[in-house]
C-alpha cells in the first residue's frame, strides 16, 4: 500500500531465529552459532555506545571473554546511565514462592502483556535467561531486598498474579547498573576495556555493506574522530525524550539509533510508546522534566478523582461517596493494579470529562489514607518512605496527609532499531541491544521488564549471537583516509558548521518544546488520523523553521551543551514525523497504542489482529520524502491472541 | 521570586574563572534550581552571552550528574537533598545565590560549573567490585544473607557517586566515597574473598588520585544527598587496619 | 594522629591529677613533684625517668605535629582553589578547629615549659618548691597569665572533644550507637580535663590555695 505519507515494500524476515519448539529455540541457536577461539578474541574489537544496563553489561561481558572493547557514552561515567533511574524491579521467573510461576507463565504474561505485538522466540528467551540475572547479580552483590531467613523478598508488580519482581528499596536499577558498572570498570583496571565517557556517537561509518566504526565528538574538547572495530553495538536507549517532557533523563537522545536508521537501518514500530501512570503532574512552564513515582504504589494507593466537575474542593474535605475510586470501578477484578497503558489512558479519560485536580486539572489523586488506617504509618513508610519524600521534595507537599497527585507521563518506547533473533539490525555488524531495540516488549511493556531485557540482552544473549558475526573476522583493516570514512566524518564536520553557522532568534530548547507539545497533543495517550496528518504537517514545518532560525551559541572546539542539544533535536524532529506517521498507518489500537477511530463501544483498545499482526519496519524517508515499510509477520504458535480483559 | 545569581565562570580547564551576577526574575517557586538556570540560559542565549555549563541528567536525584556549590553549601540548603531536587521555594524574593563548582584538584573544572570526576570512577577500577564472570554465578539462594547484613549494604549502595563529599570537606578527602563502596561490599557474603586487598588497592586509588586525608571533620555526612553516615568510614579504617595486619 | 595523640591525652590525664596534689597540700604536692624524678630508683639513676618520659612524650608531639602537618599539606594541594562564598561550618566546630587550636596548644605548652618547669619566665620557688612557683604564676595580680592559661586549657577541650572520638573512629569504631557512645565520653573526658586543669589557678587566684 502507498499513500501520501509512506509507501510499502518487502517483508522483512527474521531469519536467525530457529523454528521448532519454542523451549528449545535458544538452546539450539546456541549450538548453532559459531564460536571464536579464545585465542581469536583480542584480535577482535567491538564499539560498544552506551552504558546502561545492556551496554555496561554487554562491555564487562565481551570483555571478560576476551574481546578488545571500546566503550562509549555521552554522561562523566559510565555510572550516571539513565538505567539508574529505574525504581520498581525486575522480573524473573524463579518461582521462588512457589506461587505457579515459571518460565512459560513469565513468557505468556510478556506475550499477552505486549497486546501480541511481540516475537514469541524472543520473549521465551526472555523469560529463560531471566533467572540467570538474578544470580548473576546476586554473586556481584547487589543488595535485593531479603526475607528475615536471608533469603530474596519478591513482589507482584504491574498487572501481574504472581510475585516474580525483585527489588532493591525503590532504586533497582540503580543497584542493578552499580553491579554491571562495576564489572565494567574491573575491565577498564585491567586493560580490557577502553573507556571513554563524554563522548557523543554523531555518525555510524558503513565500510563493504558492514558496520565498521562509529564518528564520535569529545564532548569536552569537540575534538571529531573517527573510531573503528570488528562490530558496532548500539545500547544508547530509548527516544522518550522525542516528547520534551519525559522521565528520561535529560541527555537521553535518539541520535545513535537515528544516524544508524539514516544510513540503511530499519526502524521498527516507533510508534509504541509506553505512557506511565503514575508520575508527578506538570507545575508549571520552567517544567524541564517529569518524575515518575514507582508503580509499586498502585500496590496501597488506591487512585480517585471527585465525581463531580471541577471540584476545587481539598481532597480531604471531599466525602467519600462524592469519590470516584474509576479504576476499582471500571476493572472490578484488577482494580488498581490494571497495566500501565489502561491505568494512563483512565486517567486522561477522567481528566478530559472535567474531573482532575490540582493546576490545570490535569492530576488524579493516589491516596494512601486506607493503606495507612490498615497497615499503620511506619509500615507504609517503610514501603514507601524514599517515594514519599521525592515527592514531597518536588511538589512541597506531605503524601501522609494529602493525596498524592499523579498524571501520565512518557516513559518508555517498545519501538527501537529492527533486529533479528541475534540482535543484528539490517546493517551487517551493527548490533542493538537494551531499549534502543525492538524486539520483546511488542506494543506495550511489562513493568519490571526493561530491566530484565536489558541484563538479558547485555550478559547473556548478544555475548552468544555476536560470535556468530565475528566468527568471520578480523575484518579488513579501516583507516581514516577510506572514503566512507573521510565521507561520514564529513558529514559530522558539516553539520556541525551548520548548527553553528545559522543564529538565528530562536533556541534549541524552544523548539524541542514546541516538538514535545505536538507529539504529546497528537501522538501521544490518544491518537486520530486527523489528529496524526495535522502533526505531520506542523512537524515538517517545525523542522523547516529550525533549520532556519535556530540559534546555537559558542564554537564546535570546546564543551558546548547547546550545540550537543541541536544535534539531538534536529534528529528528534525526524522522529517525531515517522513516529506520526507510523502511528497514522497502523489504524488499530493495541498496548501503547490508542487509535480514536479503533475502540470497542465501552471505549477500550480493539485490535485488528487480522490486518495488523506484525511489527512495522521502517526504511529511512527516501529521495521522496517518503519512508518505506517493510513488514514482520508475527507468528503466534504458543499464546494466542486474545482480547485482554482486566475487568 | 526575583532573584540574583552569581555563578563562577571558567571558559576552560586552563582559563582563570570568576564570579559573575546575573538578574533572574519572575521564577516560580516550584521551578527547581536547574530550571531556574535553564531560564537563566535561555535569556543568555537570546542575548548573545554564553549559558552557563553545568553537569545534570536524571533529575530526580539518582543519577548524580548535578554539581553545585550553592552558598557555600555543596547541593545547596536543603538536608539529603540534589542540586536537581532543590526547589526555589528554599529561597526567598531578593536573594543573592552564590554559585560555585566542586573545587578539588581531584576534580578539575571543565568549564564553568562542569568538573571531571573520573577520579571515582578510577577508586573504584582499584578494587570496587566482586570478581565474578558472567554465567558462573550459583544459584541466587544459594547463600543467604541475613536481611539486617543486606539492609545495611543497601544504605550503603545508595551513594549515588555525586562527590558532594568531597566539594564539602575541609580536606578535600573522598573517603565517605570509599567508604560506601568498602561496606556495601563489605558486608556481603559474596564480597568476602576480595575484602582485604579491596580496601586497600582503593585507599592507595583515592591517595594517588590527589584526594586529601580524612579527619573525621564530618561535613562530608551532613551534605550526603543520600545520608551516607560517617560511621562507615570507621568500618573502612577497620577493614584497613585488619588487611594490613594480615599483610 | 590517633596512636601519638592517645599517648597524649594519657599524659594529659596523669599530669592533671598530679596537680591536683597541691589541693591535699604544698608539701604533698612538693613532694610528689620530687617523686616524679624519683620513680624508678635505684633501677634507674634519679631523674632518668623523667627523662624517659620527656623524650617519649616528645616524640608523641613530634609525631602528632608531622601527622597534622602532612595531612594539612594534603588538604592545601587537594583544594588549591578555594570556595569563593566562604563553606558554612556544617559538621563539627571542635572539628573544624583542630588545626589552628593545636597550634595554639603547641605555643602554650612552650610557654608554659618556659613558665613552671624551666622557671625561665617565673624564676620564684626554683625546683625544689614547685608550689611557690605555680602561687606566684596564678596570684591575682597575674590575672592575664591566669587568662591565657584558661584559653589554652579551653583550647585543649575542644581538640580533645574531637581527637579523642576521631582517634576511636580512626582505630575503627563503626556503628552509629558506639558513634553516639564514643562522642559522649570524648565531651565528658574534655570538661574533665578541663575542670581538673583549671581548678588549680581558679583555686589560685581566689586564694583558696597558698
Amino acid at each position: 500500500m502507498t499513500t501520501d505519507f509512506w509507501t510499502e515494500g518487502e517483508p522483512v524476515v527474521d531469519k536467525a531465529a530457529p523454528d521448532g519448539p519454542v523451549e528449545t529455540r535458544w538452546e539450539r541457536r546456541k549450538f548453532n552459532a559459531k564460536l571464536v577461539n579464545p585465542a581469536n578474541r583480542r584480535k577482535l574489537t567491538v564499539i560498544i555506545v552506551g552504558t546502561g544496563l545492556a551496554g555496561g553489561s554487554a562491555a564487562a561481558t565481551l570483555a571478560e571473554a576476551g574481546y578488545q572493547v571500546k566503550s562509549y557514552c555521552y554522561q562523566d561515567s559510565p555510572r550516571r546511565a539513565h538505567s539508574i533511574a529505574a525504581q520498581g524491579g525486575i522480573n524473573a521467573a524463579k518461582n521462588y514462592r512457589n506461587d505457579g510461576d515459571s518460565v512459560y507463565r513469565l513468557f505468556y504474561d510478556t506475550v499477552k502483556g505486549g497486546d501480541f505485538r511481540a516475537r514469541e522466540s524472543n520473549v521465551y528467551r526472555l523469560a529463560q535467561v531471566s533467572v540467570n540475572i538474578i544470580d548473576q547479580c546476586v554473586a556481584q552483590g547487589v543488595p535485593f531486598a531479603r526475607e528475615y531467613g536471608g533469603l530474596l523478598d519478591n513482589r507482584s508488580f504491574g498487572g501481574t498474579q504472581v510475585s516474580r519482581t525483585f527489588y532493591a528499596r525503590g532504586q533497582t536499577g540503580q543497584q542493578l547498573l552499580l553491579g554491571a558498572y562495576q564489572a565494567l570498570e574491573r575491565q577498564i583496571g585491567l586493560g580490557n576495556v577502553e573507556m571513554n565517557a563524554r563522548h557523543e556517537m554523531l555518525e555510524l561509518i558503513i565500510v563493504d555493506g558492514k558496520a565498521r566504526g562509529i564518528v564520535v565528538r569529545d564532548m569536552v574538547t569537540g575534538e571529531i574522530s573517527t573510531e573503528f572495530a570488528d562490530a558496532v553495538v548500539l545500547a544508547s536507549g530509548g527516544y522518550g525524550n522525542v516528547f520534551f517532557l519525559s522521565t528520561n533523563a535529560k541527555g537521553c537522545n535518539v541520535t545513535a539509533s537515528w544516524r544508524a536508521h539514516r544510513k540503511g537501518a530499519l526502524f521498527a514500530n516507533p510508534c509504541y510508546t509506553q505512557i506511565h501512570p503514575t508520575c508527578i503532574p506538570e507545575s508549571g512552564s520552567h517544567q524541564s522534566k517529569l518524575t515518575l513515582m514507582s508503580e509499586s504504589l498502585r500496590n496501597d494507593g488506591r487512585v480517585w478523582v471527585p465525581k463531580a466537575q471541577k471540584d476545587t474542593r481539598r481532597a480531604a474535605d471531599i466525602p467519600e461517596d462524592e469519590r470516584d475510586y474509576y479504576l476499582e470501578r471500571i476493572y472490578p477484578s484488577f482494580g488498581n493494579l490494571v497495566p500501565r497503558d489502561i491505568a494512563s489512558r483512565a486517567a486522561k479519560n477522567v481528566c478530559d470529562e472535567g474531573r482532575g485536580v490540582g493546576p490545570g486539572g490535569l492530576g488524579v489523586y493516589l491516596d494512601f489514607a486506607d493503606a495507612i488506617n490498615r497497615l499503620g504509618r511506619k509500615a507504609v513508610e517503610a514501603k514507601y518512605g524514599n517515594l514519599f519524600e521525592m515527592y514531597e521534595r518536588i511538589t512541597g507537599e506531605d503524601p501522609y496527609e494529602t493525596p498524592m497527585r499523579i498524571y501520565p507521563a512518557v516513559h518508555y518506547t517498545m519501538g527501537g532499531l529492527w533486529v533479528d533473533y541475534d540482535l543484528q539490525s539490517t546493517i551487517p555488524g551493527l548490533f542493538v541491544v537494551g531499549e534502543a531495540n525492538f524486539s520483546d516488549h511488542g506494543a506495550n511493556r511489562l513493568g519490571a521488564s526493561a530491566l530484565m531485557q536489558g541484563l538479558a540482552d547485555g550478559y547473556f544473549v548478544l555475548p552468544n549471537t555476536i560470535s556468530n558475526y565475528l566468527a568471520a573476522g578480523p575484518f579488513p583493516k579501516v583507516t581514516a583516509s577510506d572514503a566512507p570514512v573521510v565521507e561520514a566524518r564529513k558529514q559530522v564536520e558539516d553539520r556541525i558548521e551548520k548548527f553553528l553557522s545559522i543564529n538565528g532568534d530562536r533556541t534549541v530548547d524552544s523548539f524541542h518544546r514546541e516538538l514535545g507539545q505536538i507529539m504529546w497533543e497528537y501522538c501521544g495517550m490518544e491518537r486520530s488520523e486527523e489528529g496524526l496528518t495535522k502533526a505531520i504537517g506542523l512537524i515538517r514545518a517545525l523542522k523547516e523553521e529550525f533549520w532556519t532560525r535556530v540559534k546555537v551559541p559558542g564554537k564546535g572546539e570546546e564543551l558546548n551543551q547547546n550545540l550537543e542539544k541541536a544535534g539531538r533535536v534536529a534528529d528528534f524532529i525526524e522522529l517525531g514525523e515517522l513516529m506520526c506517521i507510523d502511528a497514522l498507518h497502523r489504524r488499530e489500537s493495541c498496548g501503547g497504542h490508542f487509535r480514536a477511530e479503533s475502540q470497542t463501544p465501552d471505549g477500550e483498545a480493539l485490535r485488528h489482529d487480522d490486518e495488523f499482526s506484525y511489527a512495522a519496519a521502517w526504511e529511512y524517508f527516501g529521495a521522496d520524502g517518503r519512508p518505506t515499510l517493510h513488514k514482520e509477520d508475527l507468528n503466534f504458535e504458543y499464546v494466542h491472541p486474545s482480547t485482554r480483559s482486566y475487568k | 521570586m526575583d532573584i540574583k545569581v552569581r555563578v563562577w565562570r571558567q571558559s576552560g580547564p586552563s582559563a582563570g574563572g570568576k564570579m559573575v551576577t546575573y538578574d533572574v526574575k519572575g521564577i516560580s517557586p516550584d521551578a527547581s534550581f536547574l530550571e531556574m538556570i535553564d531560564v537563566l540560559n535561555e535569556t543568555l542565549i537570546l542575548n548573545g552571552d554564553d549559558p552557563i555549563a553545568f553537569d545534570h541528567d536524571c533529575r530526580e536525584g539518582i543519577c548524580g550528574a548535578c554539581s553545585m556549590v550553592i552558598n557555600g553549601v555543596a547541593h545547596g540548603p536543603e538536608k539529603a537533598t540534589t542540586t536537581c531536587q532543590l526547589h526555589m521555594r528554599k529561597f526567598s524574593d531578593g536573594d543573592v545565590i552564590d554559585v560555585e563548582p566542586w573545587r578539588a584538584a581531584a576534580f578539575p573544572v571543565i568549564k564553568d560549573l562542569v568538573v571531571d570526576r573520573s577520579a571515582f570512577d578510577k577508586i573504584i577500577q582499584a578494587g570496587g567490585y566482586i570478581t565474578v564472570p558472567t554465567g558462573t554465578a550459583p544459584d541466587a539462594h544459594a547463600t543467604p544473607v541475613p536481611k539486617k547484613d543486606a539492609d545495611a549494604a543497601f544504605e550503603a549502595a545508595t551513594c549515588i557517586g555525586c562527590g558532594a563529599c568531597v566539594a564539602a570537606c575541609p580536606n578535600g578527602s573522598s573517603m565517605l566515597f570509599t567508604a560506601a563502596k568498602i561496606t556495601h561490599l563489605g558486608l556481603m557474603p559474596q564480597g568476602q574473598p576480595e575484602r582485604d586487598s579491596r580496601v586497600i588497592d582503593m585507599l592507595q586509588a583515592q591517595d594517588d588520585a590527589g584526594f586529601g586525608g580524612c579527619t573525621n571533620a564530618g561535613e562530608c555526612t551532613t551534605v550526603c544527598p543520600k545520608g551516607i553516615p560517617l560511621s562507615l568510614i570507621g568500618r573502612l579504617n577497620s577493614d584497613y587496619r585488619k588487611a594490613i595486619t594480615k599483610r | 594522629m590517633a596512636a601519638s595523640g592517645t599517648l597524649l591525652v594519657l599524659f594529659l590525664f596523669a599530669h592533671a591529677a598530679g596537680n591536683l596534689k597541691i589541693f591535699v597540700g604544698e608539701a604533698d604536692f612538693d613532694h610528689y613533684a620530687h617523686w616524679l624524678r624519683e620513680i624508678g630508683v635505684p633501677l634507674l639513676p634519679s631523674g632518668w625517668f623523667l627523662w624517659i618520659q620527656r623524650f617519649g612524650m616528645l616524640l608523641a608531639i613530634g609525631l602528632h605535629i608531622w601527622a597534622a602537618t602532612v595531612l594539612t599539606i594534603r588538604a592545601k594541594k587537594a583544594r588549591p582553589v578555594k570556595y569563593s562564598h566562604r563553606p558554612k561550618i556544617q559538621g563539627s566546630y571542635a572539628a573544624r578547629t583542630m588545626r589552628w587550636g593545636g597550634v595554639i596548644i603547641a605555643l602554650f605548652v612552650i610557654y608554659h615549659i618556659l613558665d613552671l618547669t624551666t622557671g625561665h619566665l617565673n624564676p620564684v620557688g626554683g625546683d625544689t618548691e614547685p608550689s611557690a612557683r605555680v602561687i606566684a604564676d596564678f596570684a591575682p595580680s597575674h590575672w592575664y597569665v591566669t587568662l591565657f592559661y584558661v584559653v589554652a586549657v579551653v583550647a585543649v577541650g575542644f581538640h580533645l572533644r574531637h581527637g579523642i572520638w576521631s582517634a576511636v573512629r580512626t582505630m575503627g569504631q563503626q556503628t552509629s550507637k558506639g558513634e553516639r557512645r564514643a562522642k559522649a565520653i570524648a565531651l565528658a573526658l574534655s570538661v574533665i580535663l578541663v575542670a581538673m586543669y583549671l581548678s588549680v589557678p581558679f583555686a589560685v587566684t581566689l586564694g583558696l590555695v597558698g
